[in-house]
C-alpha cells in the first residue's frame, strides 16, 4: 500500500539500475535530505549541535569503515587511529598555511597512505591475524600521536582547531559547521550508494566472498584489498578532520583512542555490514542509546527507585556497546539494516501478506 | 659495561612474561580446539580477579578456599560463554566470531566494575613486599611466585593434553569433522577448552590482581597476551612459555635503555611491535603450524 509497485517496470537497463526504483523510496530520500537541509531552521541549537551534528559526522566515519568491513570483508580494529591521522594532518596542514579545502584532502590522503600500511598487513594475513595486527597498529599510532611533541604537543595537550573558511565563507557558529559536516556526509553517502554498482564494488564483493575464487576469475585480491584500505582510510581521515573541526573544535589524543575504534566497529555491526542506511542507524543507536539509558538510569536513581552510584553510571556506555555487539551478532547478524528491510518487506505487500516472497 | 642491570631487568621481565603466558594460555587453548580467536581473555582474567576478591573479601571466605572457588566459578563461566554465545556462531564468518569475543570483552570490561565497584581492590595473597637479593640482583617476590605458578600451570596444561580428555581435545584441534566421525563430542570438547581458558583466566587474575590490584586495567593484559600467543604460534602451548619469556624480557629491557632517550612509555609499545613484526616475518609464530594462518 505504502510502496506502490504498480507501474514500476524495468524496460531499460537505466531503469533497472536505478538506485531507488520504487517511488516511495525516492520520496523518502528527498524528504530526508530536505529535513537535513532545513534542520537548522526548526531545531534548537542544542539539538543541532549535540545530537544531529555528531550523528552525521559519526555516520560518515561509520560509512568509511563499512566500506572496508561490509563491502570488502576486511576487519579493522584501528579505525580511530586512522581518523586521528586525518584530524592531526588537517590541523597541521592548516597551520602551515593551506586553505581548509586543501588541508582536509591532504589530511585524508595522509590517512590513506598510513592506512595502506594497515592494509599491507592484510596482504599477508587475514581474519583473526588482521584483527590483531590492526589492534596493534591502533596502539602504535596512539602512542606515537601522544608521545611525539611535534604532532600533538604532548600527551596532555589540546590543539585548538583554527578558524576556517570554506569556499570563501567563514565557518562560524553551529549552523555553518553543521552544513560543512552535512556536505561531506552527503558526498560520502552518494559514493557508497553507488560503489556497489561499479566494477570496483563488484570486485570488492568478490574478494569478500572468497579471495582465491576472485583471483581465479581475474580479480586481483591484493590490489582490491589495498584499494579498499585506501578508500576507507581516506574517508576515515576526512571524517576525523570534520569531527575535529566541526564538532570538537579541538583535538586531543584521547578523542581517538581504542574505545573509539570499538565504538566504530559497534556502529558498523549494529547497523549492518554492507548497508548505507545501516551505518546511519548504527551510528544513531550507538551514540544515542548510552545517552538515553544514562538519562533514564539517572532519573530513576534520582527518584530513588534504582540505587546506583556514579561509578556504575559511568560504565553504562561500555556495557551497552558490548551488549549491543553481542546481542546483534547473536540474534540479528545483519543488524538494524535487516530490521529495516524486514519492515519494508512487510509493508511492501502490506494487506496481502500471502503475496510476500 | 655493568651486566647486573640488564640481568636484573631480564630476570624480572622473564617472570612477568611467564605471567603474561598464563593469560595467553587461555587464548591458545581456545584457538587450538575451535579455531576461534578468544579476544575476551583479558576481561576473563579481570573477572577472575574480581571473583576471587569477592569470595575472599566480600563473602569472607579464607584465601585457600576463595581461590579454588574462583577457579571453579571461572571454569563454569567459560563453559557458559561457549554454550550461550560461541556455539550459536558455529559456521559464521570468522569476522563475526572475532567481533563476538571482542563484544564479550567490552561487555565484561564495563559490567565487572559496575557490579563490583570501580576502585582498586587489593587482593593480598600473602607475598611479602621486600625483594629477594641474589648477589647484586633484586628479584620481585610477587613476580617470582607468579612466574613459578604460571610455569607450573602451563606444565599442567601440557600434561593434561596426554590425558583422555586431552587426547580428545587434540583430536578436535586436528580435524573437527574427523573427530565427529569417530564419535568425539566436538561441542563438549570446545566447551571444555573454554572452561580451561576460564581456569587460566582465574589463575592469571589472582596473580596479576595480587601484583597490581584488581580493577578494570587487568583487561588490558589482552594485548600482551595476544603478543605472546602470536609470537609463540597460536596453537602451541609450549610456544607460549618461550614467547612469554621473550616478550617479558623485551618489555623490561627495552624501556630500561630506551626510555631515558625518548622520555618514557616505550613499555606499552613493545607488545604491539612484537605483534606487527611477527605478522610480517612469520605469521604463524615460532612454533605454530604453518597452515594456521589460513583462518
Amino acid at each position: 500500500m505504502f510502496y506502490r509497485l504498480a507501474g514500476v517496470r524495468h524496460t531499460s537497463y537505466a531503469a533497472d539500475r536505478r538506485l531507488w526504483p520504487v517511488p516511495v523510496d525516492r520520496a523518502q530520500v528527498a524528504a530526508l535530505i530536505a529535513f537535513a537541509l532545513a534542520a537548522p531552521l526548526f531545531l534548537s541549537p542544542l539539538y543541532l549541535g549535540s545530537y544531529l551534528l555528531p550523528w552525521i559526522v559519526w555516520s560518515t566515519a561509520a560509512l568509511g569503515l563499512n566500506l572496508l568491513m561490509g563491502w570488502a570483508g576486511q576487519i579493522h580494529l584501528g579505525y580511530a587511529a586512522v581518523m586521528a591521522i586525518g584530524a592531526y594532518g588537517t590541523i597541521h596542514l592548516m597551520r602551515a598555511g593551506l586553505p581548509f579545502e586543501l588541508a582536509i584532502i591532504g589530511g585524508g590522503l595522509l590517512s590513506a597512505v598510513i592506512g595502506l600500511v594497515f592494509g599491507f598487513a592484510a596482504l599477508r594475513v587475514k581474519g583473526l591475524y588482521l584483527a590483531i595486527s590492526t589492534l596493534a597498529m591502533q596502539y602504535l599510532v596512539d602512542w606515537i600521536v601522544s608521545h611525539v611533541q611535534a604532532i600533538s604537543g604532548g600527551g596532555q595537550a589540546t590543539l585548538q582547531a583554527p578558524a576556517f573558511r570554506v569556499l570563501g565563507l567563514p565557518v562560524a557558529g553551529d549552523v555553518m559547521r553543521y552544513y560543512v559536516a552535512l556536505a561531506v556526509c552527503l558526498v560520502v553517502t552518494s559514493f557508497l550508494l553507488n560503489v556497489g554498482r561499479t566494477s570496483f564494488g563488484r570486485a570488492l564483493a568478490a574478494v569478500r566472498e572468497k579471495d582465491f575464487a576472485a583471483a581465479i576469475v581475474g580479480v586481483d585480491p591484493f590490489y582490491f584489498k589495498l584499494l579498499a584500505f585506501w578508500c576507507s582510510s581516506f574517508i576515515g581521515g576526512i571524517a576525523g578532520a570534520v569531527l575535529a573541526f566541526c564538532y570538537y573544535r579541538a583535538v586531543t589524543p584521547e578523542q581517538f583512542d581504542l574505545d573509539v575504534s570499538i565504538q566504530m566497529v559497534a556502529m558498523v555491526i549494529v547497523g549492518g555490514l554492507g548497508s548505507v542506511i545501516g551505518s546511519y542507524l548504527g551510528a544513531a543507536l550507538v551514540l544515542l542509546a548510552p545517552i538515553a539509558l544514562n538519562n533514564l538510569v539517572a532519573a530513576l536513581a534520582g527518584a530513588g527507585l534504582l540505587p546506583v552510584s556514579e561509578e556504575v553510571l559511568s560504565h553504562i556506555p561500555l556495557i551497552l556497546y558490548g551488549g549491543l555487539i553481542v546481542g546483534f551478532l547473536l540474534f540479528e547478524p545483519l543488524g538494524l539494516a535487516k530490521v529495516y528491510d524486514n519492515l519494508r518487506n512487510y509493508f511492501l505487500v502490506w494487506p496481502f501478506r500471502h503475496a510476500r516472497r | 659495561m655493568d651486566l647486573m642491570y640488564p640481568a636484573e631487568l631480564a630476570i624480572n621481565g622473564a617472570l612477568v612474561g611467564l605471567m603474561y603466558a598464563l593469560v595467553a594460555l587461555g587464548i591458545v587453548l581456545v584457538f587450538k580446539s575451535s579455531g576461534v580467536a578468544n579476544l575476551a581473555q583479558g576481561a576473563l582474567a579481570m573477572v577472575g580477579g574480581y571473583v576471587v576478591w569477592w569470595f575472599a573479601d566480600a563473602l569472607g571466605a579464607p584465601l585457600w578456599a576463595a581461590i579454588p572457588l574462583g577457579i571453579v566459578f571461572m571454569f563454569f563461566f567459560g563453559r557458559g560463554l561457549e554454550r550461550l554465545a560461541l556455539r550459536r556462531m558455529i559456521g559464521q564468518p570468522v569476522i563475526m566470531v572475532i567481533m563476538l569475543t571482542l563484544g564479550i570483552e567490552i561487555l565484561l570490561r564495563g559490567a565487572a566494575p559496575a557490579l563490583w565497584g570501580t576502585e582498586m581492590r587489593r587482593l593480598d595473597i600473602g607475598i611479602p613486599q621486600q625483594p629477594i637479593v641474589l648477589g647484586d640482583i633484586l628479584i620481585n617476590r610477587a613476580y617470582l611466585v607468579g612466574g613459578v605458578v604460571a610455569f607450573v600451570l602451563i606444565g599442567l596444561a601440557l600434561m593434561f593434553f596426554n590425558s583422555r580428555q586431552g587426547v580428545m581435545l587434540r583430536a578436535v584441534s586436528d580435524d573437527q569433522t574427523a573427530s565427529w566421525a569417530v564419535g568425539i563430542p566436538v561441542e563438549r570438547a570446545i566447551g571444555v577448552s573454554w572452561g580451561l581458558a576460564g581456569i587460566a583466566a582465574a589463575c592469571a587474575g589472582v596473580l596479576w590482581g595480587s601484583v597490581q590490584g584488581v580493577e578494570w586495567t587487568l583487561s588490558l593484559l589482552l594485548i600482551k597476551a595476544l603478543a605472546v600467543a602470536i609470537l609463540g604460534g597460536l596453537d602451541s602451548i609450549g610456544g607460549v612459555v618461550l614467547a612469554g619469556i621473550a616478550v617479558g624480557v623485551l618489555e623490561n629491557v627495552i624501556p630500561g635503555y630506551v626510555d631515558p632517550l625518548v622520555g618514557g612509555g616505550t613499555r606499552d609499545l613493545v607488545a604491539s611491535t612484537v605483534i606487527l613484526l611477527t605478522m610480517l616475518v612469520r605469521p604463524f609464530g615460532l612454533f605454530g603450524r604453518e597452515d594456521i594462518r589460513r583462518v
